[in-house]
């Protein structure tokens, strides 16, 4: 194309603007007047441009943070008191304790995945305040961010989760207090044991403990699993997973707690 | 952070003409599905396995799909936590990147809670590796194995606040990936509170997490319901009272100074949207007598230097550039005059000759700058227009003939001389050989009736003059 030789962007010098002449509407049989022209989304004026697109979005490979950052290093140990978890990469490590301390109720050493879980356990759980003002007014927060709603019991905020918010009944960071001393629920044998917890820490171990008794009872039947024949049922392989503790998990200053609970509830 | 998929093999000749056919039907393909309305397209996040840790581009070892036993093995495997988990996970999830072994996945039953399990887990390793299985899931082409996904939702969004880069960058893919998949998927996200989970997104300094976040409002905003059901309280008047205009005006310059650098390369894909919203604003309906108003010549310098820099590669940037320059100058001076007097005509005239749609705008702004008036139309007319004008009488498509009979109309209006010029340069034959066609006969008409017949009488007249003049022999 023909631009002018030294034509650039950084250019801004005052020029005169050319006298317009008043606008006429347009005369017979002409019908020419300046407009701003808009096309609807679905216009195949933007076919070719939107084409283009997808074909390298369906072209393109996004790699997972930038190689650089993926550099090993020589292997380090986690530096939380109790904690001895080895990595030999930086993100590794962030991960990990983004997942296990950075949001850790220093009450109960529970991990959440964010502040607002956390402060709304302590709140909760650890706030004598709390267990009072409830019983005069709604005080258990819904915990989708951005919903105001309260509500006068646990009870009742699951079940606004899961009517209003869709959240799946078995929500596992919302989790209630009171720990009931009911039998734990069987669960026939199935392909897959589903309830068994995946989770060696310390927190969730013990939750899974608390899970399983306070679910409600409509709740057991919330997903049937039907009989098969597999070959281990499912209370001997619960079993078989309480006793192994894989050897790359140390358990600090919250492992005796673990210990108890399993005396205590087994 | 985005690279092309690397070529898995040289292709020889015959290779080579296998690409360019499978990239034609690529894309006659997505140009079916848009015309359809289902243009849809997932992004995935995959280590790149052909970069090895020496940085040599190796041969891919295709990862095996997995039987039906294979998969409840594994999932078994890592109940129990025989193997090193992540080992087991990382297995699966390559097993996961064929379609056959995703519906398999997904049809077994507990399979898709167990994953959810280890999915929050807090053993970060097995959690981030159970991750990626979820997300070559929400990849699937197959929507049942996509919404087979759904379960895992609310434990997307609850993970969006925190703090791990790879792994929230992660989530909003996945999330990205499943929104775009179907109204039912979108009647779950939405009650889940995902806008203000993306919104706390925003905050994050991470360029990755941000391009995440780009991507899922990218997805639903494509949604049919978008402008009813996700962002019924966003509307243009809204953006630009934020002062939306001007921070657009400056990226498209920036992005205008980068071209004289040497990484170009998808260039036009960040190009591309923001003249769309430039000229989407613009198109504004004045609400109160107050339309968006532009006023940044380098605008239009940035614009004619995409124009030039994407003709031959990226033509659907030429015309996707001329809308917004209509849209400029459709109402201001400023850019009518700016296009003559930084010397830009030649380049506008240039474009004359190029597609349809192009030819069209292109006249479309002449007749912008003309109908500013006669000293527009001089200099119009000094810079060689009628010649170019010509040209474009003798094409036959209707409509672009049309447009050019506007603009002589313009030019014939404010600048009687430009008639003699036109007469002289054979213009009435020009024009003659679309006189039977009706939607231009009438135009054709007025033009000769008006101005060009009165002209040539006044030539005939003038040499009549002059002959009488002359001394007879």
């Amino acid at each position: 194309m023909l631009l002018p030789p030294e034509l650039s962007v950084s250019l801004r010098v005052e020029r005169p603007v050319l006298p317009v002449r008043l606008r006429t509407p347009p005369r017979a049989p002409f019908c020419f007047s300046p407009s701003r022209l808009r096309f609807h989304r679905q216009h195949e004026f933007f076919e070719d441009g939107d084409i283009h697109r997808h074909l390298y979005l369906q072209d393109i490979l996004t790699n997972v943070t930038e190689v650089t950052e993926r550099s090993k290093v020589s292997e380090f140990c986690c530096h939380i008191v109790g904690c001895c978890q080895v990595f030999d990469t930086l993100e590794g490590y962030e991960h990990h304790y983004n997942t296990l301390h950075r949001n850790m109720c220093s009450f109960c050493k529970r991990s959440f995945p964010s502040v607002h879980l956390l402060d709304t356990h302590i709140l909760e759980w650890h706030d004598s305040l709390f267990q009072i003002m409830a019983e005069k007014q709604n005080m258990y927060q819904c915990l989708v961010e951005g919903c105001v709603e309260k509500f006068k019991s646990s009870k009742d905020r699951k079940d606004h989760l899961v009517k209003v918010h869709l959240y799946p009944s078995d929500f596992r960071f919302d989790k209630p207090k009171k720990a009931k001393s009911s039998t734990k629920h069987r669960k026939p044998p199935s392909k897959l044991d589903v309830s068994m917890p995946m989770d060696v820490n310390v927190e969730t171990f013990e939750q899974s403990q608390v899970d399983s008794m306070e679910i409600c009872p409509s709740e057991s039947v919330e997903n049937p699993t039907q009989p098969v024949s597999g070959p281990i049922s499912s209370l001997q392989e619960k079993k078989l997973y309480k006793s192994r503790i894989p050897s790359t998990i140390c358990f600090g200053q919250g492992a005796s707690r673990g210990f108890k609970s399993m005396k205590k509830k087994v | 952070m985005w690279s092309r998929r690397s070529c898995r093999y040289r292709p020889d000749a015959s290779g080579l003409e296998e690409l360019r056919a499978r990239r034609r039907e690529q894309e006659s393909a997505l140009r079916k599905a848009r015309r359809q309305q289902q243009l849809v397209s997932k992004r995935l996040l995959r280590e790149d396995s052909l970069v090895n840790g020496d940085g040599q581009a190796g041969v891919e070892i295709a990862s095996e799909p997995l039987s039906e036993q294979e998969i409840l093995q594994l999932l078994r495997d890592v109940q129990r936590g025989t193997e090193e988990r992540k080992k087991l996970l990382s297995h699966l999830r390559k097993g996961l990147q064929h379609k056959e072994t995703q519906q398999k996945f997904v049809r077994l039953e507990g399979s898709m809670q167990v994953l959810i399990g280890l999915f929050t887990s807090s053993l970060a390793n097995v959690q981030m590796e159970a991750a990626r299985c979820l997300h070559e899931l929400s990849h699937s082409s197959d929507p049942a194995v996509a919404e087979a996904c759904l379960p895992s939702t609310s434990y997307l969004l609850t993970y969006l606040s925190g703090h791990s880069v790879e792994f929230t960058e992660l989530c909003l893919y996945t999330l990205g990936n499943l929104a775009v998949e179907s109204d039912a998927v979108r009647k779950q996200l939405l009650p889940q509170g995902i806008i203000p989970a993306l919104a706390s997104c925003i905050q994050s300094p991470h360029v990755a997490v941000l391009e995440g976040l780009g991507y899922v409002l990218s997805q639903l905003l494509q949604a049919r319901e978008a402008p009813t059901k996700i962002m019924p309280h966003v509307n243009n008047m809204l953006l630009i009272s934020q002062g939306i205009v001007s921070t657009l005006v400056l990226l498209l310059l920036e992005l205008a100074s980068m071209m004289s650098k040497a990484a170009t390369e998808g260039l036009e894909l960040l190009i591309c949207p923001v003249l769309r919203c430039l000229s989407n604003l613009l198109a504004e309906d004045e609400t109160e007598g107050c339309k968006v108003q532009i006023q940044d010549e380098r605008l239009l310098v940035a614009l004619f230097l995409f124009m030039q820099y994407f003709l031959q590669q990226h033509p659907f940037l030429v015309q996707e550039c001329l809308w917004l320059l209509n849209n400029l100058t459709a109402d201001e001076p400023i850019f009518c005059s700016a296009v003559l007097t930084l010397d830009l005509l030649p380049a506008l005239l240039q474009l004359l000759s190029c597609s349809r749609m192009v030819t069209l705008l292109a006249l479309t702004v002449l007749c912008n700058i003309a109908e500013k008036g006669p000293a527009y139309c001089h200099q119009l007319h000094q810079k060689a227009v009628l010649p170019s004008l010509l040209s474009t009488l003798a094409l036959s498509d209707a409509q672009v003939v049309g447009q050019s009979l506007e603009l002589l109309h313009l030019l014939f209006l404010h600048l009687p001389e430009a008639a003699d010029d036109f007469l002289s340069q054979a213009g009435l034959q020009a024009l003659e050989q679309h006189q039977d066609n009706p939607q231009l006969q009438e135009r054709v008409r007025a033009l000769s009736e008006t101005y060009l017949q009165p002209a040539a009488a006044s030539l005939i007249s003038c040499a009549g003059a002059s002959a009488a003049v002359l001394p007879s022999s």
